[in-house]
């Protein structure tokens, strides 16, 4: 799936307060997730729907991708928030309690009606299932082959470890096998996996450390509480100038290599060939994001022309 | 009545002197000498105790119509100008002038001295309820706004002529050698009172702490004083210099925070030797915090720190990553701990921090200051004066004298503050002219003077949020629509002083 776009930060706002909604334009996190689910009380479950609605439709120099967290489909608000908010034009639905393959046909069953009555592009609308149990991390390879418009697998640890009976601690070791899941299969399916929540807002060297923990093991992106924190995970997800300088270097080679009619060449002793292309195509593209090199790589130099 | 270069209507005269219109921030040439005062004689054996400051103001020869001046270091936490009045009007005195570095809200007591014609006027800019009041038309008395380096200048040059000084002494000997480091009153710097000291026709020290002779170290010394005073309290030290200096934890604010300081980062000022101003509040402090990792993580030593000095920047400077600190005022105990204590936390008095008309102030060599604005209009002329009711709140401070100073100014403040935009086609007042700014920063967007082409470009290239401030206006204004536009008699209230003397603005009574 040539889908490269950068999700390193993905920011919860709770979506029945106004002043939070309205500086979402201004956090440079990756993605927004409105929460119409957990952060909103059962009280305001339609008015927020409505606000969020608004907000969307006014929101119209968008500068990051919008997610909706909506009330799950079992749930007696999860489809009237689709049908609510849809029209507003989110960029996809994050998908809470995604335990089976089942449950997200379901939702992309629901998201094809709803773009053939608005009009649009069938699969315009994306889908981002939260893996949050027991069951739906067993089931993470079906569920991330279950629809096309899945562009990530979201690990959410805290409904994870209260289906476990377990405390989530610190260090995060009983998590490790759950993340592992998660993550190959999303690799497996070719696309992007993001890491759960850090809750504890104070704490910016717990979620430094878990961010580069997350990194570590192959998440490419993470689950934000609070504006705050983007700053932390953006530096984790920010490729250092040495890998950098590398990049470029593999990326000239290649180009060099292509001229003299091979896919293969030597750098500094080493070989390159397509995945060291592949894996430097993707420290530039992150680079680009942060103002490290000037030009987007294009595909051309890391495929070479057909 | 004529327009300034601002276009901004100046009247003719004030207080019953002539008004020169502003016209730019660097081409006035100052005339004439230094501002003299008569020679004095203390012979041996002269004591320079006196028992009250009621007996202080009769041996000063303090008359009706002359001026007095106190200074603010205490801040909101200071007793003496309270006090002073309550004695002029104890004794009777009428039409006497204010001439303090700055007045603050607790002054406020002054206000029936003020109605009985105690009090006539204001040379200095005021913090609190007088503004407000004089705003409304409930108050009659001139108030001339001026800056920090601005009041030094007036004074220097005799424009205002102060003729006694109460200089509240934390730390005082009976032969009048003081400084503010010391004592229950301990303000640290006395920088504001330095120039009151040089210039003032009597200078008279008031202490809650007289010491053994001899001071040390001293901040003024003896030569410059006649009286010696010991009252009570200078003040409450729950209140004295008791500003909170604390990083915000707001995500706007942060996001203000972290693009102004990669405006630092990209600017190319931050190497070795650089030199640095914020203010005390929690946005320019995270500002601060930001460099710091910063300089930290790219191993600089800057060369000083400056103006209102916070337990921050003590910090940096025991981290070394200054050399120094130039201290003109301190702004938290954490400030005033460090000035006993530190060779390299420098006192400085007001002329030597922001006078525009000496051999060159510390702001010369600032290369960055962080400041904040109430409102900033689409030239970047910025206000700190009058609040969006239009009533004049607060005081310059160093604010116009740092942004002309600086090599880079940067604004840093919320789009929308109180349902209002921060941008607007046209300040309500101009304490600072927009041809001294150089970036606003709000965390919808950063807007680069034009004068500072390559920053810009640079901005742009490393993708952060750079508008036109017109664009910035748009944007904002579209989530809070357009204020109506305030109303205001002719009736002039007060003048703001730019620093070289020349009237930048006048507030004018509020209509209603």
């Amino acid at each position: 799936m040539s889908d490269y776009k950068l999700r390193r930060s993905l920011l919860y706002v709770p979506g029945n307060m106004p002043s939070m909604l309205q500086n979402i334009p201004i956090f440079n996190c990756d993605s927004v997730i409105i929460d119409l689910e957990d952060a909103v009380p059962l009280s305001e479950k339609d008015a927020a729907r409505h606000l969020v609605k608004r907000f969307l439709m006014n929101y119209t120099d968008r500068n990051k991708e919008l997610l909706v967290r909506i009330n799950p489909l079992d749930s007696r608000w999860g489809y009237e928030d689709l049908k609510v908010v849809l029209p507003a034009m989110p960029d996809g639905i994050r998908l809470p309690k995604a335990d089976t393959p089942e449950i997200v046909e379901r939702l992309d069953t629901l998201l094809t009606e709803f773009e053939e009555e608005l009009e649009v592009e069938i699969g315009r609308f994306r889908v981002l299932p939260s893996l949050e149990s027991a069951l739906g991390v067993i089931n993470a390879v079906g569920i991330a082959n279950s629809s096309q418009r899945i562009f990530a697998l979201a690990f959410g640890a805290e409904d994870y470890t209260a289906s476990m009976e377990i405390e989530r601690t610190r260090g995060g070791e009983e998590l490790f096998n759950a993340r592992m899941r998660v993550l190959w299969a999303a690799k497996a399916a070719g696309i992007q996996a993001v890491d759960t929540i850090f809750a504890d807002v104070s704490d910016m060297e717990g979620l430094r450390a878990e961010t580069e923990h997350a990194k570590r093991l192959g998440y490419t992106g993470k689950c934000l509480v609070n504006p705050r924190q983007i700053e932390v995970v953006h530096e984790v997800f920010a490729p250092k100038q040495h890998e950098v300088d590398y990049a470029l270097q593999v990326i000239e080679a290649i180009q060099r290599a292509r001229q003299l009619g091979t896919g293969v060449i030597a750098l500094g002793g080493k070989m390159v060939d397509a995945p060291v292309v592949k894996r430097a195509a993707r420290v530039l593209r992150t680079a680009y994001a942060h103002g490290m090199v000037d030009t987007l790589i294009d595909e051309e130099a890391i495929h070479g022309a057909q | 009545m004529a327009l300034n270069s601002l276009g901004r209507e100046i009247p003719d005269s004030y207080a019953g002197k002539k008004l020169v219109p502003y016209r730019d921030p660097y081409s006035v040439s100052p005339e004439g000498n230094v501002a003299t005062r008569a020679l004095r004689r203390v012979n041996p054996g002269t004591s320079k105790r006196l028992s009250s400051l009621g007996e202080a103001i009769v041996a000063s020869g303090l008359r009706d119509g002359m001026t007095i001046a106190t200074h603010h270091a205490l801040r909101n936490g200071d007793f003496l100008l309270n006090a002073i009045v309550a004695e002029l009007a104890q004794l009777g005195l009428k039409g006497i002038w204010i001439a303090s570095s700055s007045v603050h809200p607790v002054h406020a007591e002054i206000i029936p001295h003020i109605k009985s014609g105690v009090i006539a006027g204001f040379q200095c800019g005021v913090n609190g309820l007088i503004g407000e009041m004089a705003s409304r038309g409930e108050l009659s008395c001139p108030i001339v706004v001026r800056s920090h380096g601005g009041r030094a200048r007036a004074i220097m040059e005799g424009s205002v002529k102060i003729d006694v000084a109460f200089i509240a002494a934390p730390c005082c000997d009976e032969y009048g050698n003081m400084n503010g480091y010391f004592g229950p009153s301990a303000c640290g710097s006395l920088g504001y009172a330095q120039t009151d000291a040089l210039f003032a026709s009597c200078v008279v020290a008031v202490t809650d702490n007289l010491v053994p002779f001899p001071v040390v170290p001293i901040s003024i010394p003896q030569t410059l004083v006649d009286y010696v005073v010991t009252v009570e309290r200078l003040g409450d030290p729950a209140k004295i210099v008791s500003t909170t200096t604390r990083i915000t934890t707001d995500p706007v604010g942060l996001q203000i925070a972290t693009y102004a300081s990669q405006v630092i980062e990209v600017s190319g000022l931050l190497k070795d030797g650089f030199s640095f101003q914020t203010g005390s509040g929690g946005i320019s402090l995270a500002v601060a915090d930001k460099v710091r990792g910063a300089m930290g993580r790219g191993g600089i030593k800057g060369s000083f720190g400056c103006g209102g000095i916070t337990g921050y920047f003590v910090e940096m400077l025991e981290e070394g990553l200054f050399a120094s600190l130039m201290d003109v005022q301190c702004f938290d105990q954490e400030a005033v701990r460090s000035i006993g204590r530190n060779l390299a936390h420098q006192e400085i008095g007001a002329d030597f921090y922001a006078n525009p008309f000496n051999g060159g102030a510390v702001v010369n060599r600032l290369d960055c200051v962080i400041l904040g604005a109430t409102e900033v209009d689409t030239s970047f002329n910025v206000n700190v004066n009058t609040e969006s009711n239009g009533y004049l709140l607060h005081n310059t401070g160093g604010h116009s004298d740092t942004a002309a100073g600086a090599k880079l100014s940067i604004i840093v403040a919320p789009s929308i503050r109180g349902r209002l935009p921060i941008v607007k086609d046209r300040v309500t007042t101009v304490t600072t002219p927009g041809e001294t700014i150089g970036v606003v920063v709000t965390e919808r967007g950063i807007a680069v003077n034009g004068k500072h082409a390559e920053l810009k470009e640079e901005l742009v290239r490393r993708k952060l949020p750079v508008k036109e401030i017109g664009e910035l206006q748009r944007e904002i204004c579209k989530i809070t629509g357009t204020p109506r536009p305030l109303e205001f008699e002719d009736e002039v209230v007060a003048v703001v002083e730019y620093r070289d003397g020349s009237i930048i603005d006048a507030v004018r009574r509020v209509k209603g």
